[in-house]
């Protein structure tokens, strides 16, 4: 096949006729730029909103849960087995907060290969003494360097600094809100009441923002051993483990597998906020499905202005089958014409899409519950391209089949003598 | 018996239109032209000498009887296999010129052979240039085609259907839109060509003047020949 012969008719073809095919082409660029800059925008918001979370979750938490016993002892006494034993009234008693062997257990996670990094977390509940109200809150003991390698906890730190709880003595981060509420500053000493009675003086020394309101307004952190210390326990008292995993897919195998290894509760991201993994997939499928629209209605244009091409050089292809070119090479022709106009729209559209993406990705968005992020949120990931590219290939391709088909049916016979 | 295989043959070719009724336009045509004649095929309007002619041209597939060229009997070959067949071996001149717009003189000419691809891109435009130089238009070669006169332009296609030495080409009226000078031009073009390198030439036409100039004149009328 001549494929250098059918190259030169085709562009000729398109050159003669630059407006319409400009035109088209148009139709392909604008379409995948908007589907780039719309996949591209959305996945950048759905990051931002996962991140609000999962960048913030643990993938895996270990933890015991209060609960019944599963075992109660009448159902284990030998004579009752067979019956069917109702129990009324079963307490939580005996069970512990605490993670039992937890030195050896953070021991053993961070040897397996899968983890990226474990924090220890214990949770407080507590009164904030101010004058003569007691505001409820929560100070978490986290340890604050592991939390901000794993967890971005120093993204969030608005004023003051994180890692000083990690350095100042009975120190604490409070949440924006909760110091609000406190009318309390860097460097003041707030009086905290545990749920024992015990009371505390911790001094401020930074605040957080997580961009969940409520969040803000009765969480606070604290050192490890400050909390601790407060609860009144030992140094070995933890009652959070907190996983974060290579691979995010595999958190709900794992959690199982730990919950087995370790005889502790384990709970994945996926399970705690399957509300988000939904948001993300509808928001994506959208998008996906407006982009697509967008280059299905670029194909009909395509389609037009093959068709009416076609009208127009009627005569040119009945003389080129008149004279040796067989139904074929014509389909040819004008399928390379619409795989054309698609290839220069596409790559022309990408790269459209590209900068006005990286435009979106300069424009100042400032959002008080978000204090890190700072102009829009773009992602640019290569798939989208990719899947530009392929689309307004096979979509061009589409829109110019049924077109050169008719092209290759031309009767010349009926052209010439027609006339 | 002949000496050759004729270059055209047609066997009891017949055709007919069903739209809107049935009507047989060619009954029983069966005639063969050998190599260096100059035939015309006359008769009046509608009995039928296009059709026969697109039939013979391998463009209308749509009859029965038999059509060998070279000896090779037609019916069975594919629409590709077919456009070959006109590629390499038959040259046309139409009515209206049907020269590309889109393309010069020079290149117009020079697309059959580069769909023959028996002759390297540089020669079959060399070649190009001779046809174009021996019919006396090789000035316009790098004009386009549109914006060349009537008479040139038929002088283009007469080029265009001698760039891969056809065994035989065919005309369907190329002087029926011309005026005096430039039908006589293409009739002693066509003259030449039969006379000088014994071109095969089968050439449609109503007027009588012309017909008789040629060697051998074929008459038909309600779909017979005569």
């Amino acid at each position: 096949m001549n494929w250098k012969l059918i190259v030169a008719i085709a562009q000729s073809l398109l050159l003669a006729r630059w407006r319409q095919t400009l035109i088209a082409a148009i139709g392909v660029t604008f379409s995948i730029t908007m589907f780039i800059t719309l996949l591209s925008f959305m996945a950048g918001l759905n990051d931002l909103l996962d991140g609000l979370i999962v960048n913030r979750t643990p993938h895996i938490r270990m933890y015991n849960e209060v609960k019944p016993n599963s075992q109660q002892p009448i159902n284990q006494y030998a004579p009752y087995q067979q019956h069917y034993n109702f129990i009324h009234s079963i307490k939580s008693g005996g069970s512990r907060q605490e993670i039992y062997n937890s030195a050896l257990i953070m021991q053993s996670l961070q040897k397996d290969e899968r983890v990226v990094g474990i924090s220890p977390k214990l949770t407080a509940q507590v009164f904030f003494n101010d004058g003569s109200i007691d505001i409820t809150g929560a100070i978490n003991g986290i340890d604050v360097v592991v939390e901000s390698k794993l967890f971005h906890f120093n993204e969030y730190i608005t004023e003051g600094n994180g890692n000083d709880i990690g350095k100042v003595p009975n120190s604490i981060v409070l949440g924006k809100g909760l110091a609000e509420k406190l009318l309390a500053n860097i460097g003041d000493v707030v009086q905290v009441t545990s749920a024992k009675g015990n009371r505390f003086q911790l001094k401020v020394v930074g605040f957080f923002q997580s961009g969940i309101k409520e969040l803000d307004k009765v969480q606070s952190f604290a050192s490890v051993s400050t909390v601790q210390k407060l609860l009144g326990k030992p140094s070995n008292y933890i009652t959070d483990i907190q996983v974060r995993l290579k691979n995010i897919q595999m958190a709900p195998a794992l959690a199982k597998e730990y919950q087995q290894l370790y005889q502790t509760d384990a709970e994945d991201i996926q399970t705690a906020n399957a509300q988000f993994e939904t948001g993300s997939s509808i928001r994506t499928l959208i998008s996906y499905t407006v982009g697509i629209t967008l280059l299905i209605v670029a194909g009909f244009g395509i389609y037009n202005i093959l068709n009416m091409m076609i009208y127009e050089k009627m005569d040119s292809i009945a003389i080129l089958k008149a004279t040796g070119f067989a139904g074929k090479d014509v389909k040819r022709i004008f399928l390379l014409i619409a795989l054309s106009i698609g290839f220069v729209g596409g790559m022309l559209g990408l790269l459209i899409g590209w900068l006005l993406s990286y435009s979106i990705a300069h424009i100042p968005f400032n959002t008080p519950s978000l204090p890190t992020v700072k102009t829009y949120p773009i992602n640019y990931n290569p798939a989208f391209y990719v899947i530009g590219a392929i689309f307004s290939l096979v979509t061009t391709y589409f829109a110019g089949w049924l077109p050169a088909r008719k092209a290759s049916k031309i009767d010349p016979v009926i052209i010439i003598r027609g006339k | 018996m002949q000496p050759t295989t004729p270059i055209l043959e047609a066997r009891n070719i017949c055709k007919s239109f069903h739209d809107p009724v049935s009507i047989q336009v060619l009954k029983n045509i069966s005639f063969a032209i050998h190599k260096g004649e100059f035939v015309s095929l006359t008769g009046k309007s509608g009995c039928g000498k296009s059709t026969l002619l697109y039939i013979l041209s391998t463009m209308d597939t749509d009859y029965e009887g038999q059509l060998y060229i070279d000896g090779i009997l037609m019916a069975e070959k594919k629409e590709a296999e077919l456009a070959q067949v006109r590629n390499s071996k038959i040259g046309f001149v139409f009515q209206f010129h049907y020269l590309l717009n889109e393309f010069t003189v020079l290149k117009n000419v020079m697309l059959p052979g580069l769909k023959l691809q028996k002759y390297a891109d540089a020669e079959v435009e060399h070649r190009a240039m001779e046809k174009l130089t021996m019919l006396g238009v090789a000035h316009l070669a790098n004009k386009k085609a549109n914006l060349i006169s009537g008479g040139e332009k038929q002088r283009v296609a007469i080029a265009r259907a001698l760039i891969n030495d056809p065994h035989i080409i065919m005309g369907d009226e190329p002087t029926g839109n011309l005026d005096k000078k430039n039908s006589d031009i293409v009739f002693d073009i066509f003259q030449q060509l039969a006379t000088e390198f014994g071109q095969t030439l089968l050439i449609v036409t109503h007027d009588p003047n012309f017909a008789s100039k040629t060697s051998r004149i074929i008459t038909m009328e309600d779909g017979r020949m005569i």
